[in-house]
């Protein structure tokens, strides 16, 4: 620590701990938007009587939902050579939980930030990073080379504990020697797990399809992560703290409810190398994965054109006459459109499914089977960086001990300039350690201002001065961010009738896989557009082995 | 009466504290390295303590009038600590060790010899249980008092000298406090409340002057007179004088000295340039006093000249102030030269103008966001900039003081791709400074200069090249963004030099 530095922490300490003295009284609140959904939005397409279709035009492929799912199947029929096909979005944009957003300070991210470096059974995630010339040479090497500006920048995190920033997320400062012994041994299981090979098979494969179907591991999809630790002889309360981040992070979910085949799934299933960083880099960007979402619509628009329709929910699916007629509603124009499809990918959230689908009770019924785990991102624009406690000095993700959010990552991170000046951060968190209906509940209920207020309040214990350098502070709900999931779902029987081919409708959403990641979404999209172009009879070289 | 000794039992402990913790916090602030200063001061002042406690017995007689004299010495003694350490590291900086250990070892020796004495006084009226048990109370009520508010008022609020000056005030009240109690058995002492009140004017002085003389201290961490201090928005700029002899400092770190600042410049510029008849377009990184622009300037060939400095600030005054103009020769005015204020990242990534010479002159990697000016995208970026037949020199911080730094910066440069030519120079104020020469093709030293130099010939230039052993090649890690290794290596290296 510099002398200064020192001195300033000392009168930081001191002014902030005195009631009335530092903060003056509690700044007004910076302007925003409160952006999003709180409720449900088959609640819209129930509600409303939506007129018959003024026009009717044939599809032979439609994709429906054009979030990284939608996009990887348009993607992979693209470069096929297969041009025949068209994307439907409810949003004005793509991406889906792969969006940016961007304003005269930087962009920055919707919700999804990071990728990890891809494994090597990732190979369409491999192919994606080549062509977008992040990932040089031959994609399918042990330890490629990426493009510098897209590995994280060091420091890659810290976390806030006890009035200290710490490098690194697990606690180190304080821990006993016994819960050291636990988190050795935690490492310990995870890198058995790491290790492991059933025949070709990864006990933890990313994509997850490819995992081992050993018993042993299945039967891990039956306990909770809680369980398993506990029946470990891992009851390490800074362990326990670091895992439950870890599911509440990657799943929205407690470390009580997510299922311990997923919760070890987060930690071993990353095996990625590079030849130019450590095996824990990720790669993101201002804009977070948004730069994964552009990349695979220019892919898509350079091969085969405009295929994209926004503005358009989808409400009705239903099989008539050996295709399957697709309804939406065009707000805008006030009309509704059929669309009657040859093949459908679906690449929407499943819990749509009971809502808009005609027939199909099996599969509406394994829907239901799914719950959903309501977010909340907010993105703090600030007219400097915070003064900051001390300790590890500002990195990408900043984490929070013992707090209801998740930290936030610094959108200018990776940007190179002499002086770090304005930037936006983006805060999370998940409304987990309730039901989702009462999290919903909330995202409907609590106001900007109120959230605006929380997020302060707690960002002010690492900067005692948030509220005066924050310009503006927009609030994004999510009310069915990402699919939970709990014991049972992943390895259940409702999940795979989703993950079936079928004669003319395939789903490719990452709820397709249990729970939501890049790698995820894309497989099952590009695996959605493969197994489609097979059905058509066109030859293709897949992307998946 | 007793409650009255008790409570000053209260203040004495109170300032006996504070002393240890103003010698402590004053010794990290300006040593650094904290754990190791707090623990060596409240060491020894612990043993000093422990002296003063064991000298108490020679005290024999007249012991409230001993009392008087030894809070009004430790009242001075511990008041002024801060402000005249401050003083002495500020003014002859060697000793300050020297005399911060003496402070410590004499205030300790004052205040071990406070407590036993003020038991001896209480014990003609009380108990032995009663004096020892009330006593000690309220000296470990007095540590905890301060220890809370040190912290949380009295830093942020008046600052260490002037904590240091209150605690003696309080000393002093103190003594004459007692001069008051005991006003019957030491009637005939006059000498003494002339000593008092002298204390305590001159304690009061101090506390009211205390500002000045820390802004007049902080102007004597530059030993010379203050010709401009100006705080941008990027940076503190101060620039000293002392007969001919100009400094500039920027954020406190000296960047140039008037009197050897041509070795630097020559350096930097002259042994690229001067093999570059072709050039034409130069860029200049940093940079914003001009210096390296004059002697750029020097070659008629050069068309352009592009400084990129971040600061307005600093740009403005080196085109502005009659003595820098004269330094650097008027160059900032040249027709030649245009000055763009901005940074200078950012401005290599909007613009695809290349150039014949580059010059890149950071600061030092001291943090990771300059670190990202040493790291291997950067020089990627740099060297989309280059002409064909172009070279960049870098200034790389010290060969010999920062040695796994210097050679992190060419293994740096190499990684992408370009050819290295390490160098070195002495400037006496900085030491001996390394620089690097970067291009597309090998590099031959020129055999002389066309223009003229001060520091530079033809016969010493091989020399520039040449690594003595206690500065050649050792292996370092590529500087990537992703694991800035250059920022470590240079945080490990200078603070064994400061050491
Ligand atoms: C806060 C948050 C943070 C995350 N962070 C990460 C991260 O850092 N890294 C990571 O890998 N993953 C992260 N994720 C997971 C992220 O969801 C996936 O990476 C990926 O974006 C999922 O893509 P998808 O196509 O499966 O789903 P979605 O993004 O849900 O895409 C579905 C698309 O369908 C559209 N749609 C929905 N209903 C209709 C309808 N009726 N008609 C037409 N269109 C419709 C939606 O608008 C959307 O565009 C995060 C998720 C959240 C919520």
């Amino acid at each position: 620590m510099e002398r200064r530095d020192f001195l300033s922490a000392l009168a930081a300490a001191g002014l902030a701990s005195l009631p009335g003295c530092g903060a003056p009284a509690q700044a007004a609140l910076p302007p925003g938007a409160l952006l999003g959904t709180a409720i449900d939005p088959a609640h819209r397409l129930r509600e409303r009587n939506l007129p018959p279709p003024s026009a009717t035009r044939e599809v032979p492929v439609l994709i429906v939902g054009a979030g990284i799912g939608g996009l990887s199947a348009g993607w992979k029929l693209a470069k096929s050579g297969f041009n025949d096909f068209l994307m439907v979005e409810l949003e004005a944009e793509a991406g889906g939980n792969s969006r940016s957003g961007r304003n005269e300070v930087s962009a920055f991210p919707l919700a999804a930030h990071y990728l990890p470096l891809p494994t090597r059974e990732a190979t369409a995630v491999r192919e994606l990073l080549a062509e977008l010339g992040v990932l040089h040479g031959d994609p399918r090497a042990a330890r490629p080379r990426y493009d510098e500006r897209y590995l994280c920048a060091t420091p890659q995190e810290r976390l806030y504990r006890n009035g200290w920033w710490q490098e690194g997320i697990l606690p180190h400062n304080g821990v006993s020697a016994a819960e050291l012994e636990q988190y050795r041994r935690f490492y310990a299981l995870i890198d058995a797990f790491k290790q492991r090979r059933d025949g070709q098979r990864r006990a933890f494969a990313l994509p997850m399809a490819l995992s081992s179907r050993a018993p042993d591991l299945l039967a891990l999809d039956r306990l909770s992560m809680r369980d398993w630790l506990l029946a470990q002889g891992l009851d390490s309360p800074q362990l326990h703290w670091y895992v439950d981040y870890a599911c509440r992070d990657d799943y929205g979910t407690n470390i009580s409810e997510v299922s311990a085949w997923a919760g070890i799934h987060y930690f071993a299933c990353r095996s990625g190398e590079a030849q130019d960083a450590a095996s824990d880099t990720v790669l993101t960007t201002p804009g977070g994965n948004g730069w994964l979402t552009e990349g695979l619509a220019q892919s898509i628009k350079a091969r085969a054109g405009d295929r994209l329709l926004t503005g358009s929910l989808v409400f009705r699916v239903a099989e008539e006459g050996g295709r399957t007629n697709v309804d939406l509603w065009q707000p805008e124009q006030q009309r509704t459109v059929r669309l009657s499809a040859g093949q459908l990918i679906w690449a929407a959230p499943l819990f749509l499914v009971p809502h808009v689908f005609a027939g199909q009770d099996t599969l509406k019924l394994a829907a239901r089977s799914f719950s959903y785990a309501p977010w909340l991102v907010a993105n703090l624009t600030l007219s400097r960086f915070p003064t900051d406690r001390a300790g590890a000095s500002m990195a990408w993700d900043n984490v929070l001990y013992d707090s209801p959010g998740l930290g936030y990552v610094v959108s200018t991170h990776q940007q190179m300039r002499m002086r770090p000046g304005t930037t936006v951060f983006t805060y999370y968190r998940a409304l987990s350690g309730m039901s989702p209906q009462q999290g919903r509940a909330i995202l409907q209920e609590t106001t900007r201002k109120a959230w605006a207020d929380q997020i302060l309040t707690e960002l002010e214990r690492p900067h005692p001065d948030i509220r005066q350098v924050t310009t503006r502070l927009d609030v994004f709900r999510n009310a069915h961010a990402m699919a939970r999931p709990l014991p049972g779902l992943i390895w259940g029987q409702q999940r795979a009738l989703f993950a079936a081919d079928r004669p003319r409708l395939r789903f490719a959403h990452a709820d397709v896989s249990g729970f939501s990641l890049f790698e995820e979404a894309q497989y099952r999209g590009v695996l959605a557009a493969e197994r489609t172009l097979h059905r058509l009879g066109k030859s293709f070289v897949t992307s998946l082995s | 009466m007793n409650q009255a000794l008790l409570f000053s039992v209260f203040i004495v402990a109170s300032c006996g504290l504070a002393y240890e913790l103003i010698a402590g916090a004053l010794s990290s602030y300006l040593l650094g390295d904290s754990i190791t200063q707090f623990s060596t001061v409240i060491g020894s002042y612990l043993f000093a303590m422990g002296i003063g406690s064991w000298l108490s017995r020679y005290v024999e007689r007249n012991l409230v009038a001993r009392f008087v004299q030894i809070e009004l010495m430790v009242g001075v003694l511990g008041g002024f600590s801060a402000a005249g350490l401050f003083f002495i590291f500020v003014w002859f900086s060697t000793p300050f060790k020297l005399a911060l250990y003496l402070a410590v070892f004499g205030i300790g020796v004052l205040v071990g010899l406070e407590i036993p004495l003020i038991m001896r006084i209480l014990k003609r009226d009380l108990s032995f249980k009663d004096v020892v048990s009330q006593v000690l109370t309220f000296d470990y009520l007095g540590a905890l008092a301060v220890s809370i508010l040190f912290p949380l008022l009295l830093v942020p609020q008046l600052g260490l000298v002037r904590s240091g000056l209150l605690f003696g005030l309080l000393n002093v009240l103190v003594a004459l406090w007692a001069l008051w109690l005991f006003r019957e058995p030491l009637r005939n002492s006059g000498w003494l409340k002339t000593q008092a009140f002298v204390s305590l004017a001159v304690l009061t002085i101090g506390f009211a002057a205390a500002g000045q003389f820390t802004s007049l201290a902080e102007a004597h961490l530059y030993a010379d007179e203050i010709v401009y201090n100006e705080t941008s928005p990027y940076q503190h700029i101060v620039i000293t004088r002392w007969r001919d002899d100009l400094r500039l400092f920027l954020n406190n770190n000296l960047q140039f000295s008037s009197r050897d600042e041509y070795r630097y410049h020559e350096a930097l510029v002259h042994p690229a340039l001067a093999t570059l008849p072709g050039a034409r377009r130069v860029l200049v990184l940093g940079g914003g006093d001009g210096l390296a622009v004059r002697e750029i300037l020097k070659y008629p060939q050069i068309e352009s000249v592009t400084l990129v400095d971040l600061d307005p600030a600093m740009t403005q005054l080196f085109s502005t102030a009659a003595a820098l103009r004269k330094l650097n020769a008027q160059a900032l005015s040249s027709p030649k030269v245009r000055v763009l204020n901005a940074d200078a990242l950012k401005w290599l990534e909007d613009n695809d103008d290349v150039f014949d010479f580059v010059v890149v002159d950071f600061p030092d990697p001291s943090n990771f966001a300059i670190g990202k000016l040493y790291s291997a995208a950067f020089y990627r970026l740099l060297e989309k900039h280059l002409s064909a037949g172009a070279l960049a020199v870098i200034q790389s911080t010290s060969p010999l003081y920062a040695r796994q730094s210097f050679w992190c910066v060419v293994a740096t440069l190499e990684s992408v791709g370009l050819v290295t030519t390490p160098y070195h120079a002495l400037v006496p104020s900085f030491g001996e400074w390394g620089f690097v020469l970067a291009g597309r093709r090998a590099y031959q030293p020129p055999a002389g200069y066309s223009v003229e130099t001060r520091f530079l010939t033809a016969e010493t230039t091989p020399a520039l090249f040449q690594f003595a052993k206690d500065m050649a090649r050792v292996d370092a890690e590529v500087n990537h963004l992703n694991n800035q290794a250059l920022v470590r290596y240079f945080e490990r290296e200078w603070r064994q030099v400061i050491r």
